[in-house]
């Protein structure tokens, strides 16, 4: 379990997403509602390193973000894809504390 | 869960033998099944329908049916290169050249088919060659590269797709057929004789009513057919398509039934005499015929699999119509192209000059359709088929069908309400008009519900208007109000929105969502929310509560392209452009290394720029002179322009001109979906006017306004809306004109569809915009001199704003690029392409693209 410090608040973009790169794995973090949401940024649909450049909001209530490319929905919350693919992109824990923003990639869930 | 899983082996790894396995695995029954795959070529099943394609640069890969990984993935034994070479059927196993024994509990046979040879003395020598694998492919290839001279025995569907194969080798071709017309099946002799009329002019040599008795050494060519009427013809290759055979030497040895000419002998059900044994594809023998053509195989391939799901399935033979494009000929056949019906009668259309032949053969009663057969324009097979297969009722003048469209008559023969249920409409997905109908029955209440269900529209997505169309007049036929919202997060269409965001002012997404809607907003309420603020205020993207409703290419500013680099378009109004600047985008080009191209749009497009290098290349751009091409955005994109008088010995007035001036009064409007201009200088219209959103015509008293037209997926022509306008009165036009597409259009919805789903249609449209009949047009003109007044480069603006640009970034936290980007050196044209997924799995080598 390693928390580890990728930008600050206010390198975040309310209700968009931006990318950070811990190691080798790149990640998107979705700022919604003073929380902040961290997943892969590699679109399986599409092979491309895209996710933070989509739209995110939610689905029946889910939140959610849909990839630049084909807009397959993927869920911010489980990671999987939300049209009925059998994909799934991971979910890692993240939060702000103080104006530090924090990902643990380690610790990534990735839906069957 | 201790059941022992059952195992399948699949003998062939061809079409059908795979599709039979993707199926297997789409039905999720590879938790049920352990699959065992022998396949004899050395390679996984590839596509032999466009085996030709091979020739024209195609390589193995491309042509490959599996993706790369996907046996792994699944967990499925492929074992290519290794025939079966006998089976013990009492024992049930399966025995394979290399060795491998294989216990089954069911077995499927998909060993396809093998060219026949016709029993001619000489037929062993060696120029004489097949055309089914890529092996054999390879072989004519190099046989072609020493040779002058080829002749295809066999003037049929796969004759004349090898003769072609041959004469793109550069070889001086010949067909020789035995019957007295090219495709004696398919075509009556009128259509095979504007066929062969068609296939001469490209040089191919054709001979009917000819019997080859003998090949031998040949004088001037290494061999020489010689003729049952006495004739010959020397040549260097010789290539059979004379018919295929089944392969069934596999189910001979171990004794399954075959049939009298050969064939694995099958039922409905496709078993053999085996109960532990189908056979399906090429191979099998159904109700006395073979077939041969995919889609009897993938039938096929589907009925096993149901079976195995525990669905009662049957084949019950399979229709044999074909379309096919050979040589560059349209050509397509259906039903019982020759009129053999008792009773029939036919209706043939023949068109010397444009080379077009159509027959159509009806019942006697005149109601149903019983063939057809279509050379050289086949677009309207795929409406005689469904007439075809669904014994639909003919209009009441049959001939109505293959009688040309004139402008005037407009035939609404094939809307969503006539299309039969069986009718396909996403080819992606195979989405039947019924599959949507069921899915509707079955509680679906929008085109996503739509979606999910039946998979149709996620694909290429080419058939989402028709889906949209059948899904709505489906819904309104069961008295349910077709919900036009937006999406799940706001009750409205576009249109309320536009009205209530105007009307109370808001100004932010937060804001609207707080009044009007409910949740976070998705994909498709944020663009849209977006583009009316946009249309009202015309705010720019990047303002800070706005990036988050913009799509991508918005938010950046170009096009996103497959692996998640974007274009680059500056602005060249209406396509002139100074030797400087053509220098200019040559020298950021090389700089950056960027992929050139002169584009659809009369403009250059420059491909593969990295989201960290845009703000440096658009300074260079804007530096120069340049603007923002805003090819990304729903905005206007390109006026198209002709020579025009300045140069053109026909012009009557500067189209040139007219179009500068159009480019630059309307760019960066936004709209609900992309608008296009044209200008001509005169009615010879090279400027392709009348397919544009607004088209302008020089007359020789004035211009000429057409409005929506549309090219693309499907092309409508422009309207002509007013003519013989001056400048002043034509611009007024055509201001009022955007701004009520603007204002009343649904998102993503062009100006020809606008238009046709607009009641009362195009003098509607004149009415409101010419006549003022709704009292707008002041408004529509204040809102269109705003815009104006307040345009701003998007680029300009994003390159000279430190935050802004800061943005233009991968990642937060390093400088670095997508690591994942790679691109490599194109041969063909020197520059740079991405890396195809193999390429970079595998690591080829190849060149790699350094970086600015
Ligand atoms: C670059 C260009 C092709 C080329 O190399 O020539 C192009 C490229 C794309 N076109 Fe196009 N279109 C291009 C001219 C055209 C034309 C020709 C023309 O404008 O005269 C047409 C047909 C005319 C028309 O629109 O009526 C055309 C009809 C489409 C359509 C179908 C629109 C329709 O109404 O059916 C789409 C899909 C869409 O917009 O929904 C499309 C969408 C696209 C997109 C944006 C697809 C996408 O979303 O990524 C392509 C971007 C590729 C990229 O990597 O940047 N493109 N596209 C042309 C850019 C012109 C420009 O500078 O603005
Ligand atoms: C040039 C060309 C163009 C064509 N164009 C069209 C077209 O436009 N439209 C259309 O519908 N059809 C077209 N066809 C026909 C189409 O390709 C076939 O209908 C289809 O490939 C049949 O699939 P299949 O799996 O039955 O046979 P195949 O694709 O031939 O596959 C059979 C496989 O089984 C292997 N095999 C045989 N015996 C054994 C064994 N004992 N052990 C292991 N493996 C074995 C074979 O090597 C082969 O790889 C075309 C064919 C050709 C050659
Ligand atoms: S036609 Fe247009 S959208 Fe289609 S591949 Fe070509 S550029 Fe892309
Ligand atoms: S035809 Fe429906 S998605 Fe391609």
């Amino acid at each position: 379990m390693a928390f580890i410090k990728v930008c600050t608040k206010d390198d975040l973009i309310p209700d968009a997403g931006i990318a950070a790169k811990v190691g080798d794995v790149q990640v998107a973090l979705f700022y919604i509602d003073d929380e902040v949401y961290a997943v892969g940024n590699h679109d399986p649909a599409s092979g491309a390193n895209v996710i933070f450049r989509g739209i995110c909001g939610d689905l029946h209530g889910e939140l959610m973000v849909a990839s630049p490319l084909y807009k397959d929905h993927y869920s911010l919350i489980t990671g999987k894809h939300m049209d009925g693919k059998d994909l799934a992109i991971p979910v890692y824990p993240a939060k702000i504390e103080g104006n530090d923003v924090l990902v643990d990639v380690e610790a990534a869930s990735q839906a069957a | 869960m201790s059941a022992r899983k059952q195992t399948i082996v699949v003998v062939g790894n061809g079409m059908v033998g795979h599709n039979f396995v993707e199926k297997l695995v789409d039905a999720g029954l590879l938790e049920h099944y352990e699959v065992h795959v022998f396949g004899e070529e050395p390679r996984p099943a590839y596509d032999r329908v466009y085996l030709s394609s091979y020739f024209s640069g195609k390589t193995a890969e491309d042509l490959s049916l599996v993706p790369p990984g996907y046996y792994e993935e699944h967990g499925i034994h492929a074992y290519l290169g290794d025939p079966v070479v006998d089976i013990n059927r009492r024992k049930k196993i399966v025995y394979s050249a290399k060795g491998r024994e294989v216990h089954y509990d069911k077995l499927v046979m998909a060993t396809g088919s093998v060219p026949f040879v016709p029993p001619i003395e000489g037929n062993d020598r060696e120029d004489c060659l097949v055309y089914r694998t890529i092996e054999d492919l390879e072989m004519i290839e190099a046989k072609a590269k020493v040779s002058k001279t080829g002749v295809v025995v066999g003037g049929g569907l796969l004759g004349l797709e090898a003769a072609k194969a041959l004469a793109d080798l550069g070889l001086e071709t010949h067909v020789v057929e035995f019957a007295p017309r090219l495709m004696p099946v398919q075509l009556d002799d009128a259509g095979a004789g504007l066929l062969r009329r068609k296939i001469e002019k490209m040089g191919v040599f054709v001979h009917v009513s000819k019997n080859t008795q003998l090949i031998t050494d040949g004088e001037k060519r290494r061999n020489k057919m010689v003729f049952a009427d006495g004739q010959e013809l020397e040549t260097d290759i010789v290539l059979f398509s004379t018919g295929i055979r089944p392969r069934d030497d596999l189910a001979k040895k171990i004794g399954l039934k075959l049939g009298p000419r050969g064939g694995i002998v099958v039922d409905d059900m496709l078993l053999t005499s085996d109960p532990s044994i189908w056979a399906i594809g090429e191979c099998a023998l159904h109700d006395g015929t073979i077939y041969g053509l995919v889609a009897p195989g993938y039938a096929m391939a589907q009925a096993v699999v149901h079976q195995l799901q525990g669905i009662t399935a049957t084949f019950t033979g399979a229709d044999m119509s074909t379309k096919l494009k050979l040589m560059g000929v349209d050509v397509g056949s259906i039903g019982d192209p020759h009129g053999m019906t008792p009773g029939a009668h036919t209706y043939v259309y023949q068109n010397e000059p444009e080379e077009i032949y159509k027959k159509i053969v009806v019942s006697e009663d005149k109601k149903k359709l019983l063939g057809a057969v279509l050379v050289g324009d086949a677009s309207d097979y795929g409406n005689l088929l469904q007439l075809y297969l669904n014994e639909m009722e003919l209009p009441e003048h049959p001939d109505d069908l293959i009688l040309p469209q004139r402008s005037g008559s407009s035939s609404n023969l094939f809307g969503p309400a006539a299309l039969p249920e069986t009718a396909q409409v996403c080819s992606c997905y195979d989405v039947s008009k019924g599959d949507i109908i069921k899915a509707i029955d079955d509680g679906a209440t929008t085109l996503a519900d739509v979606k999910a269900v039946t998979q149709a529209c996620t694909g290429c997505g080419g058939c989402t208007q028709l889906v949209s169309d059948i899904v709505n007049y489906e819904l309104e036929q069961r008295g349910v109000e077709v919900k036009k919202d937006i999406c799940e997060h706001f009750p409205y269409s576009r249109q309320e929105l536009f009205h209530i965001i105007k009307v109370e002012g808001i100004k932010t997404f937060d804001e609207l969502l707080a009044k009007k809607g409910q949740g976070h907003g998705c994909d498709i309420c944020k663009p849209a929310v977006a583009s009316i603020f946009a249309d009202i205020y015309n705010s720019f993207a990047m303002e800070e509560d706005k990036i988050g409703l913009q799509d991508t290419n918005d938010r950046f500013l170009g096009n996103l392209q497959k692996d998640g680099t974007y274009s680059v378009i500056p602005r060249v109004p209406g396509g002139v452009i100074t030797p400087e600047k053509l220098i200019v985008i040559g020298q950021v080009a090389k700089k950056y290394n960027l992929y050139t191209k002169i584009n659809g749009g009369q403009r250059i497009v420059m491909f593969g720029a990295q989201l960290n290098d845009l703000p440096a290349i658009w300074e260079e751009l804007l530096a120069a002179g340049f603007e923002s091409g805003q090819a990304y955005a729903k905005s206007l994109r390109t006026v198209k322009s002709c020579v025009g008088s300045t140069w053109c010995r026909y012009g009557v007035d500067d189209s040139i001109s007219m179009a500068i001036k159009l480019e630059h009064r309307y760019k960066g409007l936004r709209a609900p979906h992309k608008i296009k201009m044209g200008v001509s200088g005169c009615t010879r219209e090279c400027a392709e006017a009348q397919a544009k959103d607004v088209g302008v015509i020089a007359t020789e008293n004035g211009w000429n306004l057409y409005v929506c037209g549309n090219g693309g997926m499907k092309p409508r022509h422009a309207d002509l809306f007013a003519t013989d306008l001056d400048e002043e009165t034509l611009f007024k036009y055509i201001d009022r004109f955007l701004m009520f597409y603007i204002q009343t259009a649904d998102r993503l919805q062009r100006t020809a569809r606008w238009l046709e789903n607009l009641e009362g249609g195009i003098d509607y449209v004149k009415d409101v915009v010419i006549n003022d009949s709704l009292g707008i047009c002041d408004e529509l003109e204040r809102q269109m001199q705003f815009i104006r007044d307040t345009y701003k480069d998007d680029w300009y603006e994003a390159v000279h704003n430190p935050e802004v640009r800061e943005k233009f970034r991968m990642f937060v936290n390093s400088d670095e690029r997508d690591p994942d980007v790679v691109f490599v050196k194109e041969e063909l044209t020197g520059m740079y392409r991405p890396a195809t997924p193999e390429e970079k799995l595998k690591g080829i080598a190849v060149e790699v693209r350094p970086n600015a």
